[in-house]
C-alpha cells in the first residue's frame, strides 16, 4: 500500500497525538518535536480507541505513549508494552513530506 | 468442665481492656477462660479523648475494642452489669443481676469516681460530673436550654470540661480553690500565663474560690456563693474536683485499702489476696494513686505478665510527666516541676509577647534535669523528658535547653543517638527506642509504619516528632536513602519544583525541563508541572505549550470513561440550579442520548459523550448559562451545602449562599489533588462538611472551620481549625490554607494525608495560617488573589476559538465519530456495551 496523507504537521500540537482513519482503521499519529510515529489507536487493555489521547513520555530513553485509561506504556517505535512483554500493538511507518504527515499501512 | 484458668476482670475501662489485650498479645490466651464485666453500657473506650466526643458525637470513635476482638479470642464481655460481692473463700463473684461467676484470678479495674465536694446544693438539677459518655450526653442535653456553664475544679480534667462547655456555646467559668490553674503540675509563673491564655479564649477564671453553697439564682438556675462573699450565677455546673478510687468491692471483701482509699497492691499488682489483682486508678502502689492513663496501662501489663506466670514486667512506680493541649494551649509538666528537691535550681524563660513560659529545674551541681514546666509552646517536651528520665548530662549552659535559637541554629536539642536503647519514647504505649529501631530493622520505612507495628505515637501523639527522629537516624545508619525524586526526569520533590517554578518565574514545561530536568518528561512530571504552572500563573490550560502536559481528563476538559467516551459536568455552585437550568441540562442529555446521574457533590453528570460531541454540548450548556464544573481537574470540585437558614427551621446561617460564594471564589484553582468543600447551616451537619478538605459549619456567632477531612478510600474526619469566625476571617484562612497546601503537598496527596504528614500537625498549621509564623501569609494572600482574579471558564475560552475546537475532532482526517463506541439500553438509559454484547451485535445503540 502507498503512503496516505492524513493531515498537516501543524494539525498536531508538538508532543501530542491525533487519531486518523485510514480505510476504516484507527491509527494513533504522534508528533515528537518534528518526528512522526504511528501506532494502532486501540488500547489492548481497555479495548477503547484512545492511545492517540495519551501523554508522550520517555522512560529510560525509550519514547512511549501512556494509555489514558490504565496508564500502560507502549513504545512509539515498536508498539511494545513496557509493563507486559507479551503485549504489543501494531506499529506503522510514518513520515513527513513537506508539511504533510503520511502513514503507510502494510497489508 | 474446663481445665483452663478462669480470669474475671471487673471493670471494662481502658485499663481493664489493656489487661485483656496484654493476655491476648502474650499468645497464651487459650490457657484462660476470660470474662470481663463492665457496668457501663459499652465496652472500653478512650476517656483521655472524651472531649473529642463533643466534636464528633460518635461514641464509636472513642471505642478501644477492635471489631471481633471478643469473639475472635473467645472472651465473654458483659456490659450493664455490676459486680456487687466477692466471696474470696469460694472464689465467686456475684453481680447485681444475681449472676455468679467463679474465678481463679480476679482483676479489679474498677477505676475511680469523680469527687463531688459535699457543699449544700451539690445535688441540684443540672449538676454533673465529667467522666463517662453518659455524663457528656446529659451535659449536652442540659446545654440546649442554658446560657452559662461553670466548672468547679481548674485541674487538667476541669479545663477539658470547660472546653467542652465552651464548645457547646455557653458562657464558661472555671472555679478553682487553689491560687492557680493546674496547681499540681504547674508552678506559679506558668499558672499565671496559662490563666491569661485561657481567659483570652473567652473563659472566665476564678481562683482562690471556696464554694460554700449552691442556691437558686436570679438570672440562671444556680447561684454559687463563695467564702469570700463573691457570687456567680450559672445554669450548668460540672464538678471536676479530683478523683477517688473505686474501692468499695475491696472494702466489702476485706482487702487491704489505704487510709484515704485505694486498693493496696505489690509490684505484681496483687492485692492482699494473691488471687486478686488491682490495676489502674482503683489501685494504691507505694501509697500513691496514679490518675493518668500510662501508669494504668503499665499496671495492666505487669498484672497480665504475672498471671501468665512470667515475671518479666513489674510495676515500680511511674513517671507522672505529662504533655497535653488544653483549649488549644500547650501545657507540659515534667518530674519535679515545683523544684522541691533539696538544692534544686531553676532557669526560667518568659516571652510575654508570644505568651510562652518555660522553666527547667536542675540538680544543685547543674549536671542533670529534675523537672520542667512548659506553657504556650511545648516542642521541647520530648527532649527534656529524655534528659530527665535517662539522667543524661546537661550541656554546660542548661538554659540553652529552653532559650530560643535567635541565630537560626537548630538549638541544643538532643540527638536521638544520645539516647540509650531502653529510653522510653512513647510512654502511653511503653515503646522504647530499642523497639522502634528493631521495627525499622524489620522494614518499617515511615512514621506510619512505626505507628502500625509498635503503636508508638498512637495515643496522645506527644512523641510523634521524636519517633520521626529515631526513624530517620536509624534509616541513615542503615544507609537507606529515601528517594523523593518526582520521577526519572526531575531529581526534585513536587514542593521543590513548585519553588523552582515560582522563584524562577518559569512559565512552561519546556523551560522547566531545560533548566532543571532531563529527557522528554512522562505522565508523572508533565501533569504535575501543568498543575504547578496553573496554580502559579493560571494560564488557559490548553495553550499549545501546556496542552501536551495535561492529564487524560484535563486534556479534553472532561472525564474519560472506560470506553473512551467522556462525562460532562456543568457547575451548579452549592448544588443550586434553576428549573430552567435543569431543563436545559435535560435537553442536552436527551439530544445527545447521554446517561444522566446525580453526583455526590450535588450536581448532574452526563455520560457517554464522544470527543467530537464535547464542544457542541458545551456550546449549548454555556448558552443556557452554565460554565465548566472542573470535574475533570485536580482542582476544586464542588462546595456541597444543606439548605440553610433560608428554608430550614433549624438553620442558623445561609449555608447555600456561603457555599456559592466559596465555590465561585475557588473554582478553577489547580491543586495537587482534587478538593471538595461543604457548608452546613447548623450543627446538624447535613452537608457532611467534616468529610471534606474544607468544611464550614454555621454557629450562632459565625462559622466553625474544619480542615483536611476526606471520604473516599481512607476516610478522615476534618480537624476543627477555628471556631466562631466571621466570613472575612474564614475566607482569609481558607485562602492561605489552600495556597499553603498547593505549595507544599506531594503530587496526588490529599489534604488529609498532607496533614497526617505535616510535622507539628494542626498546631503548626494554625501558626502558619493564623499567626503567620513563617512570614508567608502576604504572599499566600497575593497568590490566591491572582488565581481568583484570572479565573476563566475553560470551556467558554475553548468554544470561542475554532483552532481549539479542532483539537476535539475524533479523527484528524474524517468528520466522523468512533463507530466502535456502542451502547446498550438499561433502566431507560444507555450504558457501554460489553465485549460479549458487541460480538452478539443485537440491540446495540450507536452514538447519537
Amino acid at each position: 500500500m502507498s503512503w496516505t496523507t492524513v493531515c498537516s504537521i501543524d494539525d498536531i500540537l508538538p508532543n501530542t497525538g491525533v487519531a486518523a482513519l485510514i480505510e476504516e482503521m484507527q491509527v494513533a499519529v504522534f508528533r515528537v518535536d518534528d518526528t512522526i510515529y504511528a501506532l494502532a489507536n486501540k488500547d489492548p487493555f481497555s479495548n477503547a480507541n484512545v492511545l492517540s489521547r495519551g501523554i508522550i513520555c520517555s522512560i529510560k530513553g525509550t519514547l512511549v505513549v501512556a494509555s489514558p485509561i490504565y496508564k500502560q506504556h507502549f513504545s512509539l517505535e515498536a508498539g511494545q508494552c513496557l509493563e507486559d512483554d507479551s503485549v504489543s500493538i501494531a506499529c506503522y511507518e510514518a513520515r513527513t513530506e513537506g508539511n504533510s504527515v503520511q502513514i503507510r499501512i502494510a497489508h | 468442665m474446663t481445665d483452663k484458668q478462669r480470669l474475671l476482670i471487673v471493670g471494662n475501662g481502658p485499663v481493664g481492656h489493656q489487661f485483656i489485650e496484654s493476655i491476648v498479645e502474650s499468645g497464651q490466651s487459650d490457657q484462660f477462660d476470660i470474662t470481663v464485666i463492665g457496668e457501663e453500657p459499652r465496652p472500653a473506650y478512650d476517656r483521655v479523648h472524651l472531649t473529642a466526643w463533643f466534636e464528633t458525637r460518635e461514641a464509636d470513635s472513642l471505642n478501644m475494642v477492635k471489631e471481633g476482638f471478643y469473639s475472635n479470642n473467645n472472651i465473654t464481655a458483659l456490659s450493664n452489669e455490676k459486680v456487687t460481692e466477692i466471696d474470696r473463700a469460694n472464689k465467686v463473684a456475684t453481680t447485681d443481676k444475681g449472676e455468679k461467676y467463679a474465678y481463679d484470678k480476679l482483676i479489679l479495674s474498677t477505676g475511680s469516681f469523680p469527687f463531688v465536694p459535699p457543699v449544700p446544693g451539690h445535688d441540684r438539677q443540672n449538676c454533673f460530673v465529667y467522666r463517662t459518655i453518659e455524663d457528656l450526653e446529659a451535659i449536652t442535653a442540659a446545654a440546649k436550654n442554658a446560657k452559662v456553664g461553670a466548672v468547679v475544679g481548674g485541674g487538667l480534667l476541669g479545663l477539658e470540661a470547660a472546653k467542652a462547655i465552651k464548645d457547646l456555646g455557653l458562657k464558661t467559668h472555671v472555679i478553682e480553690f487553689a491560687p492557680r490553674l493546674m496547681a499540681v503540675q504547674v508552678d506559679e509563673g506558668g499558672g499565671a500565663l496559662l490563666r491569661r491564655k485561657i481567659e483570652d479564649l473567652g473563659v472566665s477564671v476564678h481562683t482562690q474560690k471556696n464554694t460554700q453553697q449552691i442556691i437558686d439564682g436570679n438570672d440562671c438556675i444556680h447561684k454559687l456563693q463563695f467564702a469570700d462573699g463573691a457570687e456567680l450565677e450559672t445554669d450548668i455546673l460540672v464538678f471536676s474536683a479530683g478523683i477517688r478510687p473505686q474501692d468499695a468491692l475491696a472494702r466489702q471483701s476485706d482487702l487491704e485499702v489505704g487510709e484515704r482509699g485505694g486498693i493496696v497492691i505489690n509490684d505484681n499488682c496483687q492485692t492482699s489476696d494473691p488471687a486478686i489483682y488491682a490495676i489502674g486508678e482503683c489501685a494504691l502502689w507505694g501509697g500513691r494513686i496514679y490518675g493518668l492513663i500510662a501508669p494504668g496501662w503499665d499496671m495492666a501489663r505487669a498484672a497480665a505478665d504475672h498471671v501468665i506466670g512470667s515475671s518479666e514486667k513489674t510495676f515500680t512506680g511511674a513517671d507522672m510527666s505529662t504533655k497535653l493541649k488544653l483549649m488549644g494551649v500547650d501545657v507540659a509538666s515534667i518530674g519535679d516541676a515545683h523544684a522541691s528537691t533539696p538544692g534544686a535550681k531553676c532557669y526560667t524563660f518568659i516571652d510575654e509577647k508570644a505568651e510562652v513560659y518555660k522553666k527547667i529545674v536542675v540538680t544543685e551541681d547543674g549536671q542533670h534535669l529534675l523537672g520542667a514546666v512548659l506553657i504556650g509552646e511545648a516542642n521541647d517536651y520530648g527532649t527534656l523528658l529524655q534528659f530527665a528520665l535517662n539522667k543524661i548530662e546537661l550541656p554546660e549552659h542548661p538554659e540553652s535547653m529552653i532559650l530560643p535559637a535567635l541565630d537560626g541554629s537548630a538549638g541544643v536539642g538532643l540527638g536521638v543517638d544520645a539516647l540509650p536503647d531502653v529510653a522510653q519514647i512513647c510512654s502511653c504505649n511503653n515503646v522504647s527506642k530499642g523497639d522502634l529501631c528493631a521495627a525499622v530493622q524489620d522494614g518499617a520505612m515511615t512514621v506510619g509504619d512505626l505507628k502500625a507495628c509498635t503503636k508508638a505515637a498512637t495515643t496522645c501523639g506527644g512523641c510523634t516528632a521524636l519517633v520521626g527522629q529515631v526513624l530517620n537516624a536509624e534509616l541513615t545508619k542503615m544507609g537507606v536513602e529515601v528517594n523523593t525524586d518526582l520521577c526519572e526526569h526531575f531529581p526534585y520533590t513536587r514542593q521543590e519544583i513548585y519553588h523552582l517554578v515560582r522563584v524562577g518565574e518559569i512559565k512552561s514545561f519546556d523551560e522547566l525541563l531545560e533548566k532543571h530536568g532531563s529527557g522528554h518528561g512522562c505522565e508523572i512530571c508533565k501533569p504535575t508541572a501543568a498543575s504547578i504552572l496553573a496554580s502559579c500563573w493560571n494560564d488557559y490550560i490548553l495553550e499549545p505549550k501546556h496542552a501536551a502536559l495535561q492529564d487524560t481528563n484535563d486534556r479534553f476538559l472532561a472525564n474519560m470513561q472506560k470506553n473512551g467516551t467522556y462525562s460532562v459536568v456543568p457547575r451548579m455552585a452549592g448544588g443550586e440550579v434553576t428549573p430552567d437550568g435543569l431543563i436545559a441540562v435535560g435537553q442536552v442529555a436527551k439530544k445527545y442520548n447521554l446517561y444522566t446521574k446525580i453526583t455526590g457533590g450535588q450536581r448532574v453528570d452526563l455520560f457517554g459523550a464522544t470527543l467530537d460531541q464535547l464542544p457542541r454540548i458545551w456550546e449549548e450548556l454555556i448558552s443556557a448559562g452554565f460554565e465548566s464544573g472542573h470535574a475533570y481537574g485536580k482542582s476544586l470540585r464542588t462546595v456541597k451545602s444543606c439548605v440553610g437558614s433560608t428554608w430550614c427551621r433549624y438553620g442558623v446561617q445561609d449555608s447555600v449562599g456561603k457555599a456559592i460564594d466559596l465555590e465561585n471564589r475557588y473554582k478553577g484553582l489547580r491543586s495537587p489533588h482534587k478538593l471538595k468543600m461543604a457548608v452546613s447551616g447548623c450543627t446538624r451537619e447535613c452537608a457532611e462538611a467534616q468529610s471534606k478538605d474544607v468544611g464550614v459549619i454555621a454557629t450562632e456567632k459565625g462559622w466553625n472551620l474544619y480542615l483536611c477531612g476526606n471520604g473516599g478510600m481512607k476516610p478522615r474526619h476534618a480537624d476543627l481549625f477555628a471556631s466562631d469566625i466571621d466570613t472575612d476571617t474564614m475566607v482569609k484562612y481558607i485562602d492561605r490554607f489552600l495556597m499553603f497546601y498547593v505549595r507544599t503537598a506531594d503530587r496526588l496527596q490529599r489534604t488529609s494525608v498532607w496533614m497526617e504528614n505535616l510535622e507539628g500537625g494542626l498546631d503548626y498549621l494554625r501558626k502558619v495560617i493564623i499567626d503567620d509564623s513563617l512570614g508567608i501569609c502576604a504572599d499566600l494572600d497575593a497568590e490566591m488573589a491572582h488565581v481568583v482574579d484570572t479565573y476563566q471558564c475553560e470551556w467558554k475560552t475553548t468554544i470561542e476559538n475554532p483552532e481549539k475546537v479542532k483539537q476535539f475532532r475524533s479523527f484528524v482526517n474524517a468528520d466522523k465519530s468512533d463507530k466502535e463506541i456502542v451502547f446498550i439500553q438499561e433502566r431507560g438509559q444507555i450504558r457501554p456495551a460489553t465485549e460479549a454484547e458487541k460480538i452478539a451485535d443485537s440491540d446495540l445503540i450507536a452514538v447519537a
